[in-house]
């Protein structure tokens, strides 16, 4: 509708208006946690609204990964087997115990037993965010969206090296501006929860009811 | 004329739903306070967070191109609307291109503000309340009661009560999780099934062309991600500069609004479905509301209200929502926010009543974290609602006159400027006091809801201190 | 503190008794000025002072309020601090005269005059650095701040602190001290009910704290409090707990 955006822009035009103020980052940059201590902050935030971690390492997760979704009764996750992550996943799953379930269609075709068959989906993350205790998700083709958002338990990846003080910092330090954004980038920073009902805390009312955090040494 | 006067009477008669927001406002007011009780930081990054406002206020045409072009070039498509009936027809006609029949919705008051899904419905399309809040009231055909947590009037057996008739098969329960898990049971079904999902939005960053949405639930997720067809709709001050503009923004909605350090889930997004890509909606569309926002605009002082982030803030720490709650208000935007904002968005007959709701307080213009002088607000609003003059930047200015009242305050004005006047007032109200009814004029409403008359005094202050001889000059 | 006040103690001051005390609680501006005076301060009174302006320019009638308060500015000329018993019209004078008289020719002197508006406890405190000595009987007090000294003119601690400095007077603070008791001016009688709803509870908060006294900077809420206080004890559900300003108390408690 050309006609209410001209009117719309030109009425804004003719308004008198002052020369735009600066704007002061320095509290934004201020804020600083020392590097040894941002994961044990990070934890400690996300551990408030029920978010779980657990240790392993850079060679060994896919197995731990295994081992704890048995260990933890759930049948099945949901990877995305273009990615970084889900190759490592496809190539040292066991055999046996969980089942590992490629995401390598588009979700139109299998809405019904993504929402209802799988139980968990892995992610890796860009990093951490120490001040807010954050994730840092940029989902693409490979690690399509709905993995961290369908699936009732959401697993990811987060290497403790990648931590930053604030989103403010990690923004800039990673050049968003510069780069091409994602069609979707997301901080996650617990399971899914709301207070709608009388201001009780419960989880999981859409999203996932679980966040597994796994910290890759 | 509204009627928020015998309203808000109703409302305090209601014991229950006074003390339904008298715990949840005591709740979010110490949360907020807790996660602000760093001076300081709180000083600059409300200075900051004013700022960031400010500066989008200052360039606001060329914003909104900006954001348009590169929403644009990002695949994301803008549609622009002066009112809320041209934003509702954009919407039905996306929806109606694709043969939608249901939508899903995340929280927008936006779209509250438009009467969406009234309008959509007249038009056979089902529009769904997807927020935990926003399911419960629309399951009950009410309106929100707050603009952050909208069913905050409920308590948990209203709720209870309303599920086991409403919902199929659902059993009468009190346990939080197990409403909380009916609701999602119900819910995540039409996720699956619907043919587009609507959102509002935050944040829409011009220098990238991303939409910036805040949650807890992942409703929003699940609207803007899983069905073909994603329409976001905003209020046109809601572009920022820069996506560094972004993080203090949202540090201060979320604090300021539920008292968290951050919300579940920030959700950027910038364009639809990429090739290759296996999720997320074909079509993104934009729709830019003014629905009187341009009007206001071109005051400067009044501009000052498109610097809200819509955290509520100011009616968590509000006495008189407290004591009303957010019905009485009889609008999308409740308590000082919609004080100031109604009577802009709908003129001074329908809303400017609106501006007299406030002890002037000062409470929100404590708490608002980008310092919107909301006080100063309302009695410009009171001013423009007394006095009719042709360029006013409202609708129907002056449509709160009385004669009586400004006659009344002319002739306090000439007696407030004379001595002798202002004098013999004293001294007649003071010797006469005895004599004067218990209840007329002001008087007579002053003792309403419970007070007895104030007295005057024999002897006022002035004859007081001529007496004691205290210099005049 | 407001404006460019000097902190070091005047010789002369005027003082502004507002329309509240004025007419309804004299003694609390009569003790102000007794108390400024036993300090060596000449007060000076001026005879034609009114009202700040408030309620009409609150109302929406700033063309009124602006008559109104340039009547006071031309009152009060000299270059000595105002000296207001009431947070809420020092607010008025020092915060919002000057925007009252944007782009008026008349402007600078509104300027000069609000920047010598002080509200009396700031006075006292930061200015006379007042010293009591309390000659009263133990009590138990209640402090109610009023919102615009607060959140307008920036009182905090003042009010407390000349109670700490009666030894026999112990402070019990309200449960919601910051909360407004619904006077707000027109207010009162515009949303009476509303209003009545908030001082009810304020009413409610000054009895848990089992003070014999509640005290305040501002006659309005005192009015407020004291009204609903009285339909309160009515209605039987409790002694008349009085309102005082603090003023009036000081004076009392150190003057006998
Ligand atoms: S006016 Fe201020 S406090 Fe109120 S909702 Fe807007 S930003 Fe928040």
């Amino acid at each position: 509708m050309p006609d209410a955006r001209d009117s719309i822009l030109s009425r804004l035009r003719a308004a008198p208006r002052g020369p735009a103020p600066g704007s002061d980052f320095s509290v934004m940059e201020d804020r600083f946690f020392p590097p040894e201590e941002r994961l044990a902050r990070l934890r400690k935030m996300m551990e408030a609204v029920s978010a779980e971690f657990f240790e392993t390492t850079k060679a060994d997760w896919p197995r731990f990964l295994h081992g704890l979704l048995v260990q933890q009764g759930i049948g099945s996750i949901l990877y995305g087997p273009g990615s970084e992550a889900g190759q490592r996943l496809a190539e040292e799953w066991p055999e046996g115990g969980a089942r590992a379930v490629a995401y390598d269609r588009p979700m139109d075709s299998f809405k019904e037993e993504m929402f209802n068959g799988v139980e968990a989906g892995l992610t890796s993350t860009l990093g951490g965010i120490a001040e807010t205790g954050s994730l840092i998700l940029w989902p693409s083709a490979d690690e399509p969206r709905a993995l961290s958002l369908v699936p009732p338990v959401h697993v990811a990846l987060l290497d403790p090296d990648k931590l930053h003080n604030t989103f403010w910092q990690a923004m800039r330090a990673l050049g968003w501006s510069q780069t091409q954004m994602p069609a979707n980038a997301l901080l996650v920073s617990g399971p899914s929860k709301t207070t709608d009902i009388e201001q009780t805390l419960a989880y999981g009312v859409h999203g996932p009811k679980r966040l597994i955090v796994l910290i890759t040494r | 004329m509204g009627n928020f006067g015998p309203a808000a009477r109703e409302a305090l008669k209601d014991g229950q739903l006074r003390s339904n927001f008298r715990r949840a406002m005591d709740g979010l007011m110490s949360k907020r306070a807790a996660l602000f009780a760093d001076q300081d930081e709180w000083t600059r990054l409300r200075a900051l967070g004013e700022s960031i406002k400010a500066r989008a206020l200052a360039q606001l045409p060329e914003l909104l191109e900006k954001l348009e072009a590169n929403c644009r070039k990002n695949g994301i498509q803008v549609h622009w609307a002066e009112t809320t009936a041209q934003a509702n027809d954009i919407i039905l006609g996306l929806l109606q291109k694709r043969g939608a029949k249901t939508l899903v919705k995340g929280k927008s008051m936006v779209s509250e503000e438009m009467h969406l899904n009234a309008f959509l419905e007249g038009h056979g399309i089902e529009a769904l309340e997807t927020d935990l809040g926003e399911y419960v009231i629309q399951l009950d055909h009410e309106a929100p009661s707050h603009i952050i947590m909208p069913a905050i009037h409920k308590n948990k057996q209203q709720i209870a009560r309303l599920f086991s008739e409403k919902i199929k098969e659902a059993q009468y329960t009190e346990d939080v999780d197990a409403l909380t898990g009916m609701a999602r049971q119900v819910l995540r079904r039409k996720f699956r099934e619907a043919d587009a999902g609507l959102s509002g939005v935050n944040f829409a960053v011009a220098e990238t062309g991303t939409l910036c949405l805040v949650e807890n639930e992942g409703n929003g997720r699940l609207c803007t991600t899983v069905p073909p067809l994603h329409i976001a709709v905003m209020g046109l001050e809601k572009v920022v500069e820069r996506l560094e503009d972004v993080p203090p923004l949202i540090s201060l909605l979320t604090r300021s609004a539920t008292g968290q350090p951050i919300t579940t889930y920030v959700n950027m997004i910038t364009s639809p479905r990429r090739p290759g890509e296996k999720d997320g909606p074909e079509e993104v569309h934009l729709v830019i509301l003014d629905n009187g926002r341009s009007r206001s605009y071109s005051d400067e002082q009044l501009r000052r209200t498109l610097q809200c982030i819509r955290c509520g803030a100011c009616m968590n720490h509000c006495p008189v929502y407290t004591r009303v709650g957010g019905h009485a208000y009889n609008a999308p935007y409740p308590g000082p926010i919609g004080k100031i904002l109604m009577p802009q968005i709908e003129g001074m007959e329908a809303k400017g009543e609106l501006a007299h709701a406030s002890s002037l307080c000062n409470a929100c213009v404590e708490v608002c974290p980008v310092k919107i002088p909301i006080a100063e607000l309302l009695v410009r609003l009171r001013t423009e609602g007394a006095h009719a003059r042709a360029d006013a930047p409202v609708l129907q200015p002056g449509a709160e006159r009385s004669t009586a009242e400004a006659l009344a305050w002319k002739m306090w004005s000439r007696m407030a400027t004379s001595p002798t006047a202002w004098k013999m007032a004293g001294t007649m109200a003071g010797t006469f006091d005895p004599l004067m009814p218990e209840a007329f004029g002001p008087l007579a409403d002053w003792k309403k809801g419970g007070r007895t008359r104030p007295r005057f005094a024999k002897k006022s202050l002035h004859r007081l201190l001529r007496d004691k001889g205290v210099p005049d000059a | 503190m407001s404006g460019s006040m000097a902190t070091t103690k005047p010789s002369t001051v005027y003082f502004f008794g507002t329309c509240i005390i004025d007419l309804v609680y004299p003694q609390a501006g009569l003790s102000a000025v007794n108390l400024l005076e036993r300090e060596g301060i000449r007060v000076v009174f001026p005879q034609g002072q009114s009202c700040c302006g408030q309620p009409a320019y609150n109302c929406g009638y700033p063309d009124e309020a602006r008559a109104v308060a340039r009547h006071q500015v031309e009152l009060f000329h000299q270059p000595w601090p105002v000296v207001v018993p009431s947070g809420s019209c020092a607010g008025m004078m020092a915060k919002h005269y000057p925007s009252l008289f944007k782009g008026d020719p008349f402007l600078p002197r509104v300027e000069n005059f609000s920047s010598r508006v002080i509200e009396l406890t700031q006075f006292l405190v930061n200015v006379l650095d007042l010293k009591l000595e309390d000659k009263g009987e133990p009590v138990k007090v209640t402090w109610h701040s009023s919102c615009h000294s607060m959140r307008e003119m920036g009182v905090g601690d003042e009010p407390k602190e000349l109670l700490r400095r009666l030894s026999n007077v112990e402070l019990q603070e309200l449960k919601r001290e910051r909360e407004c008791c619904g006077f707000g001016g027109t207010f009162s009688v515009r949303h009476p009910e509303i209003s009545a709803a908030m001082a009810e509870d304020k009413v409610a908060d000054i009895r848990a704290t089992g003070a014999k006294t509640v005290l305040s900077g501002d006659c309005g809420c005192l009015m407020n409090i004291g009204t609903r206080m009285e339909a309160d004890a009515k209605e039987a559900r409790g002694e008349v707990i009085d309102g005082k300003h603090i003023a009036e108390f000081l004076w009392e408690r150190t003057n006998g």
